[in-house]
């Protein structure tokens, strides 16, 4: 049996945080312009937990990732906020010997597309050799033993044989696996996934996710997903933490967001998915665009996009406000003076055949 | 009700690649109709043959075996001039990476006119910047867009352009290859919306071809199901999600991640393993199982699967 909602909001309160990002700013220069991917964001990541970062392109889900892996571009940097990491302000870092302590060791990621991720001139074995010998210091027979218990782990048979091969002998599930291999064989504390199964089949997909599970429980790993795909996000996800135009605008517990959604984008999003929408009518699509990141955004993000806008959304920028204790949302909506808003029709479907326990709950 | 008119027909179709040693059989004795004004889901993994097929239809990949029939016409394999123009205008293809497939060199204008150019379909320069800003219009983008370049668009923008510069040639039916797996969740509700419009407005009719089991289900009327080359099933949308027969449909479906937690985290998955069909000494056959409901199957697992669907029917009732 699952547990309820409030067992999972106490058993949040009791754990360990293990990254605490804080009003982080993250700004690119491009073409004597600048531009601010991440505007002030906020979040705090746990320890043991699955927290899935979702938003379209753009939004600076992968530059927040990035921003703490020392892996942003030569032209951008991190303008203000911290990153608090094992008492470490990463944010503070600024040469190369500082990051190398901290990426792959300590945090690890794996990307979209394995076949880039790969070198095609070198053996799968070799490249995940390389990583055991740098991270945990074994050579030779001792290192290429470590590699055949990584591969077996992330689910490739035959490790000997597959040691020598090299990656357009695999099928892009199995290259997969290997980057995967490659992550693990940092023993990492924090695995960051960008789009891991994004490239792959459905079937495929299923197998590598049920593999990363597998995986954190085995090493008490904490995941963040970066994904825009609704539906691993449900798959996978404790939390949920939703991204629009380089900010965090809403976070919460993996039910409290897709049963409960409080601002408007996150709304939309769930709206405009096929799965809620009703054959032979329209689908709910978002109007417009995202905004300009080069020019100074004032009041809420979304309001130009939002049906729903106050006149308040223009002006000044939404604070958060906490919905739950798990649960948190910037928009002015959930002040206690704003109109009340009705949900659309699909979330309150979708919440009350499976979600009443969370509104009655807070 | 009348039977609805066959747009196209595509008989025991097959595509290799290579020969001799190196043959690779991509699509194996495939049949399948497309009705006027229907949209026709082609799903499958990737590698199963299901752009190929898309490919065949719109004689780019030449036919190995088997007929394809236009309006009761056959258009594969060698063809007259004439019937070859009529299909190139009548038959559109929507491509799936919209950053991609446009010229980033040239104009929209150049863009969504490149067809009319090839065809010399009009009669003055009056006449095409018409029909080029018809196209736009009807796909929501403004005419002054012409003067502009594919990369001051955004994604939904461009595979609107995409969309336009098929329409322009006025075709009949369309082959969406992978339209929107490119595309953002938020701008994919605006194009499939888009799609299903202008399937009302110009009775256009859709070959979809996806991977996305859950977008065919929203747009598609009947839905047929292709691994390894060939087509395992084939029904009406609603039939083949609620009542599916195969082990490969059943696997495929079960794959599919729902946005709602709980279901999700209860979902079990049904792996399929093509071995357990006993083809080798009792070759399959296209069979109906139930009325507008194909399955692949040899005698002996038709038996099998009949008395599953009528008691999978039966609870249903």
């Amino acid at each position: 049996m699952s547990k309820t909602i409030e067992q999972l909001r106490q058993e949040y309160g009791t754990r360990e945080k293990i990254l605490t990002i804080e009003d982080l700013v993250v700004k690119f220069s491009l073409r004597g312009e600048e531009l601010t991917a991440i505007r002030q964001a906020s979040l705090d990541v746990y320890k043991g937990e699955s927290l899935c970062i979702v938003g379209e392109s753009g939004s600076g889900k992968s530059v927040l990732t990035k921003s703490f892996m020392g892996m942003l571009d030569n032209n951008g940097w991190i303008d203000s906020g911290s990153v608090l990491y094992k008492e470490e302000d990463l944010a503070a870092y600024r040469f190369e010997r500082q990051w190398m302590q901290i990426r792959g060791k300590e945090i690890a990621m794996i990307f979209q597309d394995p076949m880039t991720s790969l070198n095609p001139l070198r053996s799968v074995g070799s490249q995940i050799k390389e990583a055991v010998e740098l991270h945990q210091d074994l050579r030779g027979e001792a290192a290429r033993e470590a590699v055949y218990e990584i591969l077996e782990n992330v689910g490739i048979a035959d490790p000997v044989r597959r040691y020598r091969q090299y990656p357009f002998e695999f099928s892009g599930g199995m290259r997969q696996r290997v980057v995967i291999a490659i992550a693990m064989a940092c023993k990492p504390q924090i695995l960051v996934c960008d789009e891991p199964t994004t490239a792959l089949d459905v079937t495929i997909q299923a197998q590598i996710l049920q593999l990363l599970d597998k995986l954190q429980k085995m090493y008490d790993l904490t995941v963040i997903y970066i994904t825009h795909d609704l539906g691993v996000v449900a798959h996978v996800a404790d939390r949920v933490a939703v991204m629009y135009a380089g900010d965090i605008i809403e976070v919460g517990l993996s039910e409290e967001v897709f049963y409960n959604p409080q601002h408007p984008y996150t709304m939309n999003l769930l709206s405009s998915l096929p799965q809620l929408g009703e054959k032979g009518k329209d689908l709910y699509a978002i109007k417009g665009t995202p905004p300009n990141l080069f020019k100074e955004i004032h009041g809420d993000a979304f309001a130009p996009r939002n049906s729903l806008a106050l006149k308040v959304d223009f002006v000044h920028r939404p604070p958060y406000f906490t919905v739950s204790p798990t649960h948190k949302a910037k928009t002015w909506l959930l002040d206690p003076r704003a109109p009340k808003v009705e949900l659309p029709s699909a979330i309150k479907q979708l919440r009350s055949k499976w979600g009443d326990d969370i509104v009655a709950g807070s | 009700m009348p039977a609805p008119e066959k747009l196209l027909e595509v008989k025991d179709l097959s595509v290799h690649f290579g020969r001799g040693r190196k043959k690779f059989v991509a699509v194996h004795k495939v049949n399948f109709d497309i009705f006027k004004g229907e949209t026709l889901g082609l799903v499958g993994e990737s590698g199963s043959g299901k752009t190929t097929i898309g490919r065949a239809i719109v004689r780019i990949n030449p036919t190995t075996d088997g007929q394809i029939l236009f309006k009761g016409r056959c258009i594969s394999g060698r063809i007259a001039r004439e019937l070859d123009r009529e299909v190139t205008q009548k038959i559109q293809m929507i491509f799936q990476d919209p950053m991609a497939s446009l010229n980033e060199r040239a104009k929209v204008d150049y863009i969504v006119s490149e067809g009319l150019y090839n065809t010399k379909n009009y009669t003055c320069e009056e006449e095409r910047k018409e029909k080029v800003t018809k196209a736009l219009l009807s796909v929501g983008l403004l005419p002054e867009f012409a003067t502009r370049f594919p990369h001051e668009f955004s994604g939904g923008q461009r595979q609107r352009i995409g969309v336009a510069r098929s329409l322009v040639m006025n075709p009949e039916l369309i082959i969406a290859d992978e339209p929107i797996s490119a595309l953002d969740v938020s701008i994919r509700a605006q194009v499939i919306n888009l799609m299903n419009q202008l399937k009302k407005d110009l009775g256009l009719t859709y070959l979809f071809i996806a991977h996305d089991l859950s977008v065919v289900r929203f747009i598609s009327d009947r839905v047929a199901v292709i691994h390894l080359g060939q087509i395992v099933e084939l029904a009406d949308t609603e039939e083949l999600y609620e009542n599916p027969v195969h082990p490969y449909t059943k696997g495929l479906l079960s794959a599919i991640p729902v946005p709602n937690p709980r279901v999700e985290r209860k979902r079990q998955i049904h792996a399929y393993d093509p071995s357990m069909h006993k083809y080798a000494e009792n070759p399959p056959k296209w069979m109906e199982i139930a009325p507008r409901h194909f399955v692949l199957a040899n005698e002996e697992e038709m038996e099998g699967y009949r008395q599953n669907y009528n008691h999978h029917a039966k609870d249903a009732i």
